[in-house]
């Protein structure tokens, strides 16, 4: 149970997730074992219906596999209630979505926050970490407004943001890009890779375009039809040389500027 | 998740759509409205007729009846007396017994018999009453002309104003401080020989087949000059006596010192008995130790009445009444809870997709719940709120309404809403509850919602 005793982050054994359909059943992800080292960046590609945002909610808790088991840091998911369940997702899994999934209704700071109340965080202590983690993802600013007042890259950060806020050891980020332009989103890896390797913390992102992920993913896992149809780490020569401090320096500025940009969009 | 968090969100959501959740809220506080009004009519209604009993006088009495002339007041009782010829006779022994039971204040016999006032010449017929000196605290006192008795043995008489209307159809007051005289029957013993010599003008008489002779009387007629006090407009204790409405208000000693001949002495002859009462009014000093009196007078082998009896069975009446009351009330509450559950069915389809942003960031279905629930209790207390305001508004129009008829009917305006504060207390709680209630399927369909489908990119 200890995260440290584990040897990998994320661990799992021929995992299934099937659904039925009518009289038909749905096999989501079929058998799947994979494992992935701590504070590894991973990037599932796959066609649509391959099974990949699947295998990302088994991951999250958001799902439960039909069999096979699924264990996070020694933890067998399949063996949580679903009251440890959602502290597992609220303590140790920061999440983000395609569509963002902002709160509408609710401010910059008040979506950082959301979190934060489910976890029963003390209230003197949630604006400061509200603050430091829109630092970390470079929104200091106009964090009264509300989501739809800002460009899609800000609110990415936004719930880059509010997934950091409770100080996962697992990110996991579905197709994170998909709304962005391919500038913007390519910002957006550079945060949440720079985050990685500043927290430690492991990734997990799904994406189908390859071409980013090799740039930012240190491992490609390919998967078809519910399958895992290849796993491929990514030579040092690509994303190791973002895993120098230098990178991290690199990307500070790019950062700064990308906001800006987006602000003026 | 703390519940000053569950509560800020709650209140944030139902912020998020303030005319569909304002007018559930509204739609509860008039089912809230409606019950308050209903049951505090109920309320105001038996508060009503307990004062007006308590105004009459009677909450402080007892009536006592010896068993034999009391058949037929409580027929339960009747049943379990079989043996009557034994029931001790309410007579002269009987009532100095009861004067001095503890908290016993007066003890008068119930005196009413035929009359005539003699004025100007002519002859008036009336019924004569005694009427004690507590009588003064009466509230047909409250439209006395004139004084109330100087003393309970006064040659003094206090007059119904219909009746002084017919001595003097001019100006009645004019009477007050007059002289006016008094024909009526005196009750005598038989004097030895008197059945014999057959002087009595009105005779009555035992059957003389043996030595029940003793038990006749005489009724002789005389005259009492009596000095008007006071005019009345109405009887004091006027529906709780016999049938013949009195209209000659005596002081109820001098009515026994005159030693008037009432109908009811006609018994003591029959039954072979001295002189005895039909009834004795027992009044007591603490209405709260009418039971006491009661049960010690019982003990003695007398039947009693009180008005605690009487409020026993208007009580249930009243119980009854607010029932139905009640069940009308809810009505509306009812369909403010459909009000509810719609409302919060429709806030969670519409929350599809934020309430599985909330689990995936780690809330559990508890705190979906909860939350469903804290906005379902929210509802509930306004409502609960503005249905008490509302129904004290009601309320009121229903009091100045019912003034207004009585007042177009020359009656005095009375309060028949009352809202008492256990009502208020009552109404929030209840209306918080129904609320809960009804937020019981809208709140577990939410927790039960499956973040995967809902977080599905469209």
């Amino acid at each position: 149970m200890n995260p440290s005793s584990g040897p990998h982050a994320v661990q799992t054994e021929n995992v299934c997730r099937y659904y039925p359909m009518g009289s038909a059943v749905i096999r989501a992800v079929d058998g799947i074992s994979l494992t992935i080292d701590r504070g590894e960046f991973v990037a599932l590609l796959g066609q649509s219906g391959s099974g990949k945002s699947t295998l990302l909610n088994l991951l999250a808790g958001l799902d439960r596999a039909t069999s096979g088991s699924v264990i996070v840091q020694g933890r067998d998911l399949a063996g949580l209630s679903s009251v440890e369940l959602a502290r597992y997702r609220r303590n140790d899994v920061g999440m983000v979505f395609q569509a963002f999934h902002l709160i509408s209704s609710m401010t910059i700071m008040e979506n950082v926050e959301l979190p934060m109340r489910f976890a029963e965080v003390e209230r003197s202590e949630r604006a400061q970490r509200v603050r430091e983690s829109l630092e970390r993802v470079g929104l200091g600013k106009r964090l009264e407004h509300r989501p739809s007042e800002l460009s899609g890259g800000e609110q990415q950060r936004v719930s880059i943001a509010r997934a950091l806020v409770n100080r996962p050891s697992l990110f996991l980020a579905d197709e994170p890009t998909g709304n962005l332009d391919s500038r913007t989103g390519e910002d957006i890896l550079v945060l949440i890779r720079d985050l990685s390797l500043s927290t430690g913390m492991t990734v997990v992102m799904v994406t189908h375009e390859r071409a980013l992920a090799e740039r930012f993913a240190q491992r490609l896992v390919f998967l078809a039809d519910g399958k895992l149809i290849s796993s491929q780490p990514i030579p040092s020569t690509s994303s190791g040389q973002a895993l120098s401090p230098k990178g991290e320096q690199d990307g500070a500025p790019m950062r700064g500027l990308a906001g800006s940009e987006e602000a003026r969009a | 998740m703390k519940s000053y968090d569950m509560m800020e969100l709650a209140a944030r959501n139902l912020g998020q759509s303030k005319l569909r959740n304002g007018l559930t809220t509204i739609g509860i506080s008039v089912g809230v409205a409606s019950l308050v009004a209903m049951l505090s009519l109920g309320v105001g209604l038996q508060q009503l007729a307990t004062k007006r009993l308590a105004g009459s006088g009677m909450f402080d009495t007892v009536f006592v009846a010896c068993k034999v002339d009391a058949r037929g007041w409580d027929r339960e009782e009747d049943r379990k007396d079989q043996n009557l010829e034994k029931a001790p006779a309410l007579d002269e022994a009987a009532r100095d017994k009861m004067a001095h039971l503890p908290y016993v204040t007066e003890v008068e016999p119930e005196i009413r018999v035929m009359g005539e006032i003699l004025y100007g010449g002519q002859t008036h017929f009336g019924f004569v009453t005694g009427l004690p000196m507590s009588a003064r605290e009466n509230e047909a006192f409250d439209s006395l002309q004139g004084k109330f008795f100087s003393r309970s043995d006064a040659d003094e008489v206090i007059l119904l104003n219909d009746f002084a209307k017919e001595l003097d159809p001019k100006d009645p007051k004019t009477l007050i401080g007059k002289e006016v005289t008094l024909r009526y029957g005196e009750h005598q013993p038989l004097a030895a020989g008197a059945q014999a010599s057959g002087t009595p003008e009105l005779g009555a008489q035992g059957s003389g087949s043996n030595s029940n002779d003793d038990y006749g009387f005489s009724v002789v007629r005389k005259t009492q000059p009596l000095k008007v006090v006071g005019i009345i407009d109405e009887e004091p204790y006027g529906g709780m006596r016999t049938v013949s409405r009195g209209r000659i208000f005596l002081p109820v000693d001098l009515t026994e010192k005159l030693n008037m001949a009432q109908f009811s002495d006609m018994r003591s002859p029959l039954r072979g008995q001295g002189k005895t009462f039909m009834t004795l009014t027992v009044r007591v000093k603490d209405p709260a130790k009418v039971a006491q009196v009661q049960d010690a007078i019982k003990h003695m082998g007398f039947r009693t009445f009180s008005v605690l009896d009487a409020t026993k069975s208007l009580r249930r009446f009243f119980t009854v009444l607010d029932l139905f009351l009640g069940i009308f009330g809810s009505l509306a509450l009812a369909v403010a809870t459909l009000a509810i559950i719609n409302t919060l069915v429709m806030a969670v389809l519409e929350r599809r997709r934020e309430i599985g942003v909330m689990k995936a960031i780690g809330a559990s279905d508890a705190d979906v719940k909860q939350l469903f629930f804290a906005e379902a209790g929210a509802m509930g207390f306004l409502g609960g709120v503005l249905g008490i305001a509302l129904g004290f508004a009601i309320g009121k129009a229903i009091n100045i309404g019912t003034g207004i008829y009585l007042h177009n009917h020359q009656l005095p305006a009375e309060p028949v809403w009352i809202l008492p504060a256990w009502l208020i207390g009552a109404a929030i709680v209840f209306s918080i509850a129904v609320s809960l209630l009804a937020g019981l399927y809208p709140a577990s369909r939410a927790a039960r919602l499956d973040p995967v489908q809902t977080l599905k990119y469209e």
